[in-house]
C-alpha cells in the first residue's frame, strides 16, 4: 500500500483530531488576523451610525442556542452600537427559543453600558440602559407571518404587553410608536427561515429598510435579496460579525475567533487537496494495472 | 460567580465533551446529551407555546366568561371558534373520526395560502425576476473593485447564469448540442453557488467549535479564578472530577483498542 492508498483509507477520526488540535492551539496563541470589511456589512454599520439619538431600530432575534456561536456576536455588537448612539431598540423574536437569547444579550449589554468605553476614538460615558426607556422587549408570539403583518398595523395587536407583562402604552419609549412607520429600520438577526417572513411580509408589505444578520449556512442563499434591493445590508456568519465588530471598534468573540477560522480553513483545504490527489493517483494506478 | 452557576457551567462542559465524543464513536455519554437536547427543547417549546399562544390568545380573551356557560357569555365568544377548530385537530388520533381533522386543516391552509400567495409571489418571485433582468450598466462595465455586483459584466453573468440554470432543469429535451452546452454552463453556475454555500457551511461549523472552545476555556478559568469571592474547593473538585472522568474514558478506550489490535 503506497502513500496515496493510505490517504484514501485514512480513518476520518485522525482528520477530526488534527483539526481539533489546530483549532485549540490557535485559540490559545494570541494574535490578531486583519479583518477586511465588505460593503454589505459597512452599510449596516453606517445606517446605525448615522441615525439621530432617540430614533428607533427594530432588532428581531430569530435564533436559538444552536446558532448562538455565530449570531450572538452580531447581536451584542449591534446592541452596543445602538445604545452608545442613544438609539431606542425594539426587540422581538419569532422563534420560540429566541426570547432567552434576546434577554441574555440585552442584560449583558446593559451591564456593559454602565462602563465608560472608547470606540473609534470617541469616549462614551457609562449610563444605565433600562427597559421601557431605551429598549422594549416584546418577546415571542407564534405564527411569524401574522405577527409581522399585525405589527405593521400596530405593535399592540400581537403584543399588548412587553415580555415582562407591562402594557406597551405604559412604556415611555412606546408613546406615539404605533407601527413600522415610527421605526428607522429593521435588522433581523436570524438562524431560521423567519428571515423569509421578514422579507415577504415585512419589507415587501410595508417597505421599511431591512438588513440581515444570518448564519454562515444561510448566507449564500440571501445574497440575491441584496442584489434585488430588498435588503440593504447583509452579515453572514462569524466573519460578518467580525466585520461589524471591526467597524464598531468593539473587538469581541467574532474577531477573537477569526484566527482559528483561518487556520482551520487552511487545514480543511489541505485535506481536500490531499484527498483529491490521493483519489486521482490511486485511480490512475488502478487503471494502469487493469490495462497491464 | 456563585457555586450554583458554576455547576450549570460544569454540566454544559460535560455535555459539550459528551457531544464531541460522537466523533470518536457512538457511546452512552453522547446518547445522554442527545436525548437531553431533544427532551429539553420539546419541553421548553411546549411551555413557551402555552404561555405565548394559548394563554394570551385564548384563555385571556375568554376569561370574563364562565365555564358553566361554556364561555359563551364572554365578551369575545368568537374566540371559541378557533378553540373548537384546534380541538378538532386531535381527532386524527381516532381512525373513525380522523376525517374531521380535515376541517381545521382546510381553514388553516386556506387562510395561510390567502395571506401567502400575493406577498410571496411579489417578493420572492417577481422582484427576483426584475433583479435578473436589469439594463446592462455599460457606463461602468467593469464596476468598482473586485466582483462588483452592480457592474455591467456582473449583470450579464447573473442573467446568463439564471437562464442557463433554468435550461439545466428543462428535461423535456435531450441535453445535446447547443442546448446541452448551455445546460452544462447552467450546472457549472449551480455548482459555484453550492460551493459558496459549502464554504459558508464550513465556516459555520468551525464557528460552533470555536464557541465551544471559548465555553470550555471560560469554564476552566472560572474553576481556577481565586479572585472570585465565592470561589471554594468545590469548584476545583468538580473541575477535576470531570477531567478525570474524561481521562478514564480515554484510557479505557485505549486499552480496548490495544487489546483489539493484539487479538
Amino acid at each position: 500500500m503506497n502513500i496515496f492508498d493510505r490517504i484514501m483509507t485514512l480513518d476520518r477520526r485522525w482528520v477530526f483530531l488534527f483539526l481539533a488540535i489546530v483549532c485549540v492551539v490557535t485559540y490559545f496563541i494570541p494574535f490578531r488576523i486583519p479583518v477586511t470589511v465588505d460593503d454589505e456589512v459597512e452599510v449596516i454599520y453606517e445606517f446605525v451610525d448615522t441615525l439621530k439619538p432617540g430614533q428607533i431600530v427594530m432588532v428581531p432575534l430569530d435564533y436559538d442556542p444552536s446558532t448562538v456561536a455565530e449570531l450572538h456576536p452580531m447581536t451584542y455588537a449591534i446592541f452596543e452600537h445602538c445604545f452608545r448612539k442613544q438609539l431606542k431598540v425594539i426587540v422581538t423574536s419569532l422563534h420560540p427559543n429566541g426570547p432567552g437569547m434576546a434577554e441574555q444579550a440585552l442584560l449583558d449589554v446593559a451591564d456593559s453600558m454602565k462602563l465608560d468605553r472608547t470606540y473609534n476614538g470617541v469616549t462614551y460615558r457609562g449610563r444605565e440602559v433600562k427597559t421601557g426607556f431605551d429598549y422594549t422587549f416584546l418577546g415571542y408570539k407564534p405564527y411569524p407571518a401574522l405577527v409581522i403583518l399585525g405589527m405593521g398595523q400596530n405593535f399592540r395587536l400581537p403584543f399588548p404587553t412587553d415580555y415582562y407583562g407591562i402594557p406597551l402604552d405604559s412604556l415611555p419609549m412606546m408613546q406615539g410608536v404605533q407601527n413600522y412607520d415610527q421605526v428607522a429600520g429593521v435588522i433581523n438577526v436570524s438562524g431560521t427561515s423567519g428571515t423569509d417572513y421578514w422579507i415577504s411580509y415585512g419589507q415587501g408589505r410595508f417597505g421599511f429598510p431591512l438588513a440581515l444578520g444570518l448564519t454562515g449556512v444561510m448566507g449564500a442563499d440571501y445574497y440575491p435579496y441584496l442584489n434585488s434591493g430588498q435588503v440593504f445590508g447583509l452579515m453572514a456568519g462569524l466573519y460578518g460579525a467580525a466585520q461589524y465588530e471591526e467597524l464598531a471598534d468593539n473587538a469581541g468573540p467574532a474577531i477573537d475567533g477569526m484566527r482559528v477560522q483561518v487556520y482551520a480553513h487552511i487545514v480543511i483545504i489541505m485535506f481536500i487537496i490531499m484527498g483529491n490527489v490521493g483519489y486521482f493517483i490511486s485511480r490512475r494506478e488502478k487503471n494502469k494495472k487493469l490495462k497491464g | 460567580m456563585d457555586f450554583g452557576t458554576f455547576l450549570w457551567i460544569t454540566l454544559g462542559a460535560f455535555l459539550t465533551l459528551s457531544t464531541f465524543s460522537f466523533l470518536y464513536k457512538d457511546n452512552p455519554f453522547y446518547k445522554i446529551a442527545e436525548h437531553l437536547v431533544v427532551g429539553v427543547s420539546a419541553g421548553y417549546w411546549v411551555v413557551i407555546l402555552w404561555y405565548n399562544g394559548l394563554v394570551p390568545n385564548l384563555f385571556q380573551m375568554l376569561n370574563d366568561g364562565d365555564w358553566y356557560y361554556l364561555w359563551l357569555n364572554s365578551s369575545r365568544p368568537w374566540y371559541l371558534i378557533p378553540a373548537i377548530l384546534g380541538v378538532l385537530m386531535w381527532t386524527r388520533f381516532s381512525q373513525k373520526y380522523a376525517w374531521v381533522s380535515r376541517w381545521p386543516l382546510a381553514v388553516y391552509i386556506g387562510m395561510g395560502t390567502g395571506v401567502a400567495i400575493p406577498l410571496e409571489m411579489s417578493n420572492r418571485v417577481n422582484k427576483q425576476l426584475y433583479a435578473t433582468m436589469v439594463n446592462i450598466n455599460w457606463e461602468s462595465f467593469w464596476g468598482d473593485g473586485f466582483l462588483d455586483a452592480a457592474a455591467g459584466y456582473s449583470q450579464i453573468i447573473i442573467f446568463v447564469g439564471a437562464v442557463a440554470g433554468l435550461f439545466y432543469f428543462f428535461f423535456s429535451k435531450a441535453h445535446t448540442g447547443v442546448f446541452g452546452a448551455v445546460a452544462k454552463f447552467g450546472i457549472w453556475m449551480l455548482m459555484i453557488g453550492f460551493g459558496a454555500s459549502f464554504g459558508y457551511t464550513v465556516m459555520a461549523r468551525i464557528s460552533l467549535f470555536i464557541n465551544r472552545i471559548q465555553g470550555l476555556h471560560g469554564w476552566g478559568t472560572a474553576a481556577f479564578d481565586v479572585s472570585n469571592p465565592n470561589h471554594s474547593g468545590w469548584f476545583l473538585a468538580f473541575f477535576w472530577l470531570l477531567i478525570l472522568g474524561v481521562a478514564a474514558y480515554v484510557v479505557l478506550e485505549l486499552v480496548k483498542f490495544i487489546k483489539h489490535r493484539a487479538a
